[in-house]
């Protein structure tokens, strides 16, 4: 565990490579701080996950630092400058609001917009022929984009968003509204890219996600990043842990026990909330002679509880 | 190739393709061509080949001659028969449609003629007019005779007197030219009037649904929203020119063809023989440049709406502007140097339609036109300046938002501090 730290606070210091980095970054519309005092790094290929709410702050973020939007103080730099229209071939990005033109068809549609980003013609059929057949749809190819489902524009939003290889790639929730098939599809899609020396950042409000994808992450609340660090130091430094039983004899009674944060009761038996490992050890000590104990398990705060803890429950 | 010429094209040559876009093209063509061809069109339908058959009872049985040679001196095409039948009968023919009057001709006690017209209905009013001057002059010369007038005295009456108009202004219009002047001007602010409203609610509607459909954010963050905007009022523009010269070559070839029965219609009387070259030039360059201008404020417009059925409710007032110089400028056709005109010649809202009459139909000091031209131009810098301030924050907002503080707010987004 140990070397990892070390390398990635080698990293995080920004020798190495093209790093993305926000500084004190604050967007204000009017009165209304959407972003406050963001400053964050994210080293190159590396997958950076952007929790948080609903109007957390996350889009404006994502607009800022793609420089649609101004800020209205701080830096943000990719490899020690700001993004404009210069690099604007090097980025991809997916918005949070699907939108293709719906008359025209998926072919030219991704022609068009990855000739913008700077591909020739010839080079962009090569990359959707093999995107779509690895998504399954290559028979889509000459459809309007109005006669495919929901799911299927995704897809072709998403290739529209990656086929000219972007050095870093922006994907705003995207996989809300996929099936749990096309979900896995898009997933293994985004860590290929990944592998191939991406550097992505993505929001999701779907906790499981950005836990089984991201290295690092910031659950943003009210526009200003609450945690921020690696997904294990995030969990380790969070301290509560969760604590599984499922026993024969009733268990009502650790409700009020000392150091249990949360008592629920499940079908089985009960998951609590608990101060630190030590609470487990004596629990242990006070069941362990009242019958019969067919699960006791100590797990990992789940970011779920993280984040339901940070931003007060008051997501979704 | 650079992002702006790629934009430029894929608009221009997605509008090429649209069914929309034929079906207008083809429809505009077919009104062309039956314009140009209007009196071939007339004459199939016109058995009579354009004339007036008129039955004539003469109870005298003298007057009949001498009215139809009256009658024929001023107006070729009506064409009268002796009806031989009673009153009734020729009614009965006129309810058939054989005739399309029926006169009859009486003397009153003085020995001077006096008539009755019956015709199905009292609107065809040329006709009438026709036929009482006929009877006036028969009248007139009858009552000279009675009066003993030699051909020579009435000829001298009748002589009309010479009165000639002259223009002081240096090289000012002759009426006829006027005249020709006022035909093209009138063609010509149509063509102004209707590509800016056409063109103009495209570019605001092709804005609103990049918007609508949400591909402006992904197209935003590869081009700037201003390459963006004039990229697609430019292809526009040229898709604009693309239709124009369709029309106007099809319509140049097939008036060529029909030159000869068009001289006797209205294009004969609006002589479009011999276009003077300075007025086709100003047409050219006020049209672009009211294109120029209507197209900007409908591109910043067009970025404000979220909903494409947003998009006629915030461009009415432009619509209005267009609308309100058209109107004015058909008022100025008939009295194109009233002051009025001269002064809303130079607002820049108006300036395409009304300063273009008035060169075309006018004869204006050369600095007035280019005044009007500057004022122009400095108000198209301003509305793009602004209007892609406007645009650059307009294209990321969404909600209800269609309301005119909207300006302010995407000019917001687009401050820095």
């Amino acid at each position: 565990m140990k070397p990892k730290i070390v390398i990635f606070v080698i990293k995080w210091r920004g020798v190495c490579g093209m790093v993305l980095k926000l500084e004190h970054v604050t967007k204000r519309f009017g009165n209304f701080a959407a972003v406050d005092d963001l400053s964050l790094v994210i080293p190159e290929k590396e997958m950076f996950g952007f929790l948080g709410a609903n109007g957390a702050g996350k889009t404006t973020t994502f607009r800022m630092i793609l420089g649609l939007l101004d800020t209205s103080g701080g830096r943000i730099t990719w490899d020690g400058k700001p993004i404009d229209y210069s690099t604007s071939r090097l980025v991809g990005y997916l918005p949070e609001e699907r939108g293709l033109y719906p008359k025209l068809r998926v072919r030219d549609q991704i022609v068009y917009l990855a000739r913008l980003r700077g591909m020739k013609k010839s080079e962009v059929l090569i990359e959707l022929k093999s995107w779509l057949e690895r998504f399954k749809i290559p028979e889509y190819e000459n459809k309007k984009v109005e006669e495919l489902s929901k799911g299927n524009q995704q897809k072709i939003q998403f290739i529209a968003a990656v086929v000219h290889r972007p050095k870093l790639l922006i994907l705003d929730e995207p996989f809300s509204g996929l099936d749990p098939v096309n979900v896995e599809m898009l997933k293994e899609a985004v860590l290929s890219l990944k592998e191939n020396g991406a550097t992505i950042v993505f929001s999701s409000h779907r906790m499981e996600h950005v836990e089984e994808m991201c290295e690092h992450l910031c659950i943003l609340h009210k526009g200003s990043p609450v945690v921020h660090g690696s997904l294990k130091e995030i969990k380790r430094s969070f301290g509560k842990k969760n604590l599984v039983i499922h026993a024969d004899f009733p268990l009502d009674f650790l409700k009020d026990y000392p150091g249990v944060v949360k008592y629920k009761a499940t079908m089985e038996g009960i998951l609590l909330q608990i101060e630190g490992e030590s609470i487990a050890e004596n629990i242990l000590k006070e069941i362990v002679n009242q019958g019969f104990i067919r699960k006791f398990a100590l797990e990992e705060p789940t970011l779920n509880d993280i984040f339901i803890e940070k931003v007060g429950g008051s997501y979704e | 190739m650079n992002n702006f010429w790629i934009i430029l094209f894929h608009t221009y040559l997605n509008k090429l393709k649209t069914k929309s876009f034929i079906i207008t093209t083809l429809l505009t063509l077919a009104i062309v061509l039956a314009l140009t061809n209007l009196q071939n069109i007339i004459d199939i339908f016109d058995k009579n080949g354009g004339k007036d058959n008129v039955a004539v009872l003469d109870e005298t049985g003298q007057l009949y001659e001498p009215f139809k040679k009256q009658v024929s001196t001023i107006n070729k095409d009506v064409k009268l028969t002796l009806f031989e039948g009673t009153a009734a009968e020729a009614e009965k023919e006129v309810k058939e449609g054989s005739y399309q009057g029926m006169v009859l001709l009486k003397l009153n006690e003085e020995k001077l003629p006096f008539a009755t017209y019956k015709t199905m209905s009292i609107a065809d009013s040329p006709l009438f007019t026709d036929l009482q001057s006929g009877l006036q002059q028969l009248k007139t010369v009858l009552a000279a005779s009675q009066i003993h007038l030699t051909p020579d005295q009435l000829e001298k009456l009748y002589e009309p007197v010479s009165f000639t108009k002259m223009a002081l202004e240096k090289n000012a219009k002759t009426e006829e030219e006027l005249n020709q002047a006022r035909g093209l001007v009138y063609v010509l602010l149509f063509i102004i009037y209707f590509s800016v409203i056409m063109y103009a609610n495209m570019i605001a509607m092709e804005v609103a649904t990049e918007k609508s459909s949400r591909v402006m954010e992904i197209l935003i963050s590869s081009v700037s929203p201003i390459k963006q905007m004039f990229a697609k009022i430019i292809g526009i523009g040229l898709l604009s020119l693309t239709q124009l010269a369709v029309f106007l070559s099809v319509g140049y070839f097939s008036f060529k063809q029909n030159i000869e029965s068009l001289k006797e219609g209205f294009f004969g009387v609006y002589g479009f023989g011999d276009i003077p070259l300075a007025t086709i030039i100003y047409a050219v360059i006020f049209f672009i440049l009211g294109y120029f201008l209507y197209a900007t404020l409908a591109a910043f417009l067009g970025s404000l709406v979220s909903r494409i059925e947003d998009v006629q409710q915030m461009i009415t007032p432009m619509t209005m502007l267009v609308v309100a110089g058209f109107m004015i400028a058909m008022f100025g056709l008939g009295k194109p140097d009233a002051p009025f005109i001269t002064v809303t010649s130079f607002i820049p809202f108006f300036t395409p339609m009304i300063m273009f009459l008035r060169v075309g139909m006018l004869t204006i000091p050369a600095w007035e036109a280019l005044v009007g031209i500057a004022v122009l131009v400095a108000t198209i810098t301003f509305l793009a300046i602004f209007g892609a301030r406007v645009y650059r924050g307009g294209v990321l907002m969404y909600g209800q938002s269609n309301s005119f503080k909207d300006i302010k707010k995407a000019l917001q987004l687009t401050k820095n501090k």
